[in-house]
């Protein structure tokens, strides 16, 4: 047993690290939102799903078109950030402003507009998916140009080059979006809202369109991250946002919410231990627990680092205000 | 005005007596808001009601049209919101409704009693959420895993499956649905306290997302169990569950000249369960928000710190609103297995947690008619409005694709009607007052 598990391991944390990629550039989305507002914006999960949406289309209509697959997959990737982005802005025009307009302090009002919300938007995908294709269980076309694969240290580790791509994009999305918020201008205000809405409109800041930016940036990201999961799992449904919207909630949550390297690194230590137990639980128990614990494991994980350490791995220790 | 009120409700009768059917019904909601929303004198209004409830009950007795069910449910929440009508009218009423009209109309349509029993437990589910969400301010989106633990508490001892782990007779004997309902409240009640434990240290999002988590890993468990021990049939479910006998039942309704074939009589009796395990949550309800606990509960909502401040012990006060909340769930959960006799996964996932949660908040958090207008309002939804709709456009416009179905988009009704809420009117149909002073407030 213990040569099966060892001759898997490097696999396994190869494969573990692309999903934990993936995760991370969800969670981005969720601690960049969380930062700003305080808000779980639930429906992130769903901008990421229209993300995966839009890449799956993008591929069914341009791939015959466009002969260079990683054109293709730029032109994807632009679209699904523009669409998830503004989705993104409208969710936050027509759902959470108002509720911010009013002045509620309760916490449960926008996250029962956000569950709320998420549910529209899946629903919304599925009538447009099933009017346009009569389907929406959409699988996603392969290009032959990322299709690619090849072995690292004598097949020990089978790479496939999409997974490649995953890993590049999600790295420039992190250094990127680390320079907008520490060197640009935006970044700056963006930090003022987070610190204090009311003084960042005392100084000329117009929270209004800070807000609007900052969803704008998480969607779209969220949205890029949906193309690269269709990529890598190719089968999307309306429903798939969930699961990995939860976790990658987990992983901001992990690594600290609100803070973007933590939102990073959660995503991989997520990733990591869930293809982890998914690959070697019913190796462990021969057969007795299926790969569907690997979910649990997640959950439970959640659990465990809010009760441990709610601040996450890289997160401060917000002191409650009286 | 009152004149032309009565005038109304008496033309509905008429239409109900010599044409019911959709048309006339629909004519009735119409006198039925008259009636509501016009500035009448408190006599007028009471003979009006009575007038409406007894043309509904014949509309539905003679055409068994859901409309006039809707129409029902409107007089009930009439009867518990409009000012000066004495309690004795409003009982006598309300009586009449819940125990003469709905089973007349069940009679002719035992979709009616499918309905009944259907908004009757979701409208305890509610209530039971209602004291977390409602009562304590406790966000909690994994309720639908306590219903799950117990309906699946009698459906493994309640049928055949329980021989794939257990030395014993199984299945259980009806008559033994009455002790695991019982059985089912304390499961789900140390389910509450193993989720709660937990959970409740944490605060508002934060308790939300882990209790989703968890009422997630139960579904998971309920998918899975089915080996390397066959406990729950996995994906498949677990068919048939034992229905209490009902000879005895059978015999009362027959000494009273009704005599009704089987599935009528099924129907019936759990109907009238359910009515009668209402009764009791919304007693216990009562109750417990004028206890020490619906105090304590009430403070920690408004405001956690000062609550702790004034030495009210956090945890233990969240966990028993989290078990009590739990308990309910469970007692409904033995029902809805023994009533369908069937309990799969697929009944427990995040949408029937979000379906109970957007009851409560559609009725109004914390307020115990607003929570069973809630159940009533988004079941007659899902089960009739929806269908009914989706049959209309299937039929009369066969050019609309059937991917416009209407039944299909639950979700997005249920998330319209979440977020509309949450903007236009945060306290519910019918607020509770405390939340009300709470919300005005701000």
């Amino acid at each position: 047993m213990l040569e099966q598990i060892l001759a898997l391991l490097p696999q396994v944390i190869f494969d573990g690290l692309v999903l934990g990629f993936v995760y991370a550039m969800v969670a981005l989305g969720y601690t960049m939102v969380y930062g700003v507002l305080e808000l779980i914006n639930f429906a992130h999960a769903e901008i990421f799903m229209i993300g995966a949406v839009v890449g799956v289309e993008v591929f069914r209509y341009l791939g015959p078109q466009i002969e260079n697959g990683l054109i293709l997959l730029l032109v994807a990737l632009i679209l699904a950030g523009a669409i998830s982005g503004a989705t993104a802005i409208l969710v936050e025009r027509f759902a959470y402003r108002p509720l911010r307009k009013r002045g509620t302090t309760n916490r449960l009002v926008p996250l029962v507009t956000a569950i709320g919300v998420s549910f529209v938007l899946q629903d919304l995908v599925r009538l447009i998916e099933g009017l346009w294709h009569n389907e929406f269980f959409l699988r996603m076309r392969t290009v032959e140009d990322l299709e690619g694969s090849f072995d690292l240290f004598g097949g020990a580790i089978f790479v496939q080059s999409k997974s490649l791509i995953v890993i590049v994009v999600s790295i420039l999305m992190l250094l990127g979006l680390t320079y907008l918020v520490n060197r640009t201008k935006l970044g700056v205000a963006i930090r003022a809202v987070a610190q204090d809405l009311q003084t960042a409109s005392l100084m000329g800041i117009d929270p209004d369109r800070i807000i609007s930016r900052t969803f704008l940036i998480g969607g779209s990201l969220g949205g890029v991250a949906g193309v690269l999961f269709a990529l890598q799992y190719t089968i999307i449904t309306p429903y798939v946002g969930f699961l990995p919207g939860i976790k990658a909630f987990t992983a901001a949550v992990l690594g600290g919410i609100g803070n973007i390297p933590g939102a990073m690194l959660g995503g991989l230590v997520l990733g990591q231990l869930e293809n982890f137990f998914g690959t070697y639980l019913p190796i462990l128990t021969n057969g007795n627990l299926g790969t569907e614990y690997k979910d649990v494991v997640a959950f439970l994980l959640l659990v465990f680092i809010l009760l441990v350490r709610p601040q996450g791995l890289l997160g401060q220790v917000v002191r409650e205000k009286v | 005005m009152s004149g032309l009120s009565f005038l109304l409700s008496l033309a509905y009768l008429g239409l109900a007596l010599w044409a019911p059917g959709a048309l006339s019904n629909l004519f009735g909601l119409g006198a039925l808001g008259a009636t509501a929303l016009l500035r009448l004198p408190p006599q007028t209004r009471i003979l009006n009601l009575a007038l409406l409830t007894l043309a509904f009950t014949l509309g539905l007795w003679r055409s068994g049209n859901t409309l006039g069910l809707i129409g029902l449910v409107g007089i009930l929440v009439a009867l518990s919101t409009l000012p000066r009508i004495p309690t004795w009218i409003r009982a006598l009423l309300g009586l009449a409704i819940l125990l003469i009209s709905v089973p007349l109309a069940g009679f002719a349509n035992t979709f009616i009693f499918e309905l009944g029993i259907q908004i009757g437990i979701y409208a305890a589910m509610a209530l039971g959420l209602n004291v977390v969400v409602g009562m304590a301010g406790l966000l909690d989106l994994g309720y639908a895993a306590f219903f799950a633990v117990g309906a699946y508490t009698w459906a493994i001892f309640g049928s055949p499956q329980a021989q794939n782990f257990m030395q014993g007779n199984f299945p259980l004997p009806g008559e033994y649905m009455y002790p695991f309902m019982l059985i089912a409240i304390v499961t789900t009640a140390i389910t509450g306290l193993l989720i709660g434990l937990p959970a409740v240290r944490l605060r508002g999002d934060y308790l939300a997302i882990v209790t989703l988590g968890l009422g997630e890993v139960v579904r998971i468990l309920a998918n899975n169990l089915d080996h390397p021990i066959n406990l729950t049939n996995g994906p498949q479910g677990i068919t048939p569950v034992e229905r209490p006998p009902i000879g005895w039942f059978e015999d009362l309704i027959g000494s009273l000249g009704i005599q009704l074939d089987a599935t009528t009589d099924y129907q019936l009796f759990f109907y009238l369960l359910v009515l009668l395990m209402i009764g009791l949550v919304v007693l216990v309800n009562l109750n417990l928000a004028n206890s020490r606990f619906g105090r304590a509960w009430a403070a920690i909502r408004e405001d956690e710190i000062a609550a702790r401040s004034m030495g009210i012990p956090l945890l233990p006060t969240k966990l028993i609103a989290f078990m009590t909340g739990a308990a309910f769930s469970g007692a409904m959960g033995v029902i809805f297995a023994a009533q369908r006799t069937f309990v799969s996964p697929e009944s427990f996932t995040l949408l029937a947690s979000i379906t109970i949660l957007a009851m409560v908040i559609l009725g109004g958090m914390g307020s115990i008619p607003g929570a069973i207008l809630g159940a009533a309002t988004l079941t007659i939804l899902n089960l009739d409005i929806l269908k009914t709709f989706s049959e209309f456009v299937r039929t009369n416009l066969p050019q609309i694709p059937s991917q416009v179905d209407p039944a299909k988009y639950e979700r997005l009704v249920f998330g319209l009607i979440l977020v509309l809420m949450m903007i236009f009117r945060p306290t519910g149909l019918i607020p509770e007052r405390r939340h009300r002073a709470e919300m005005e407030e701000e």
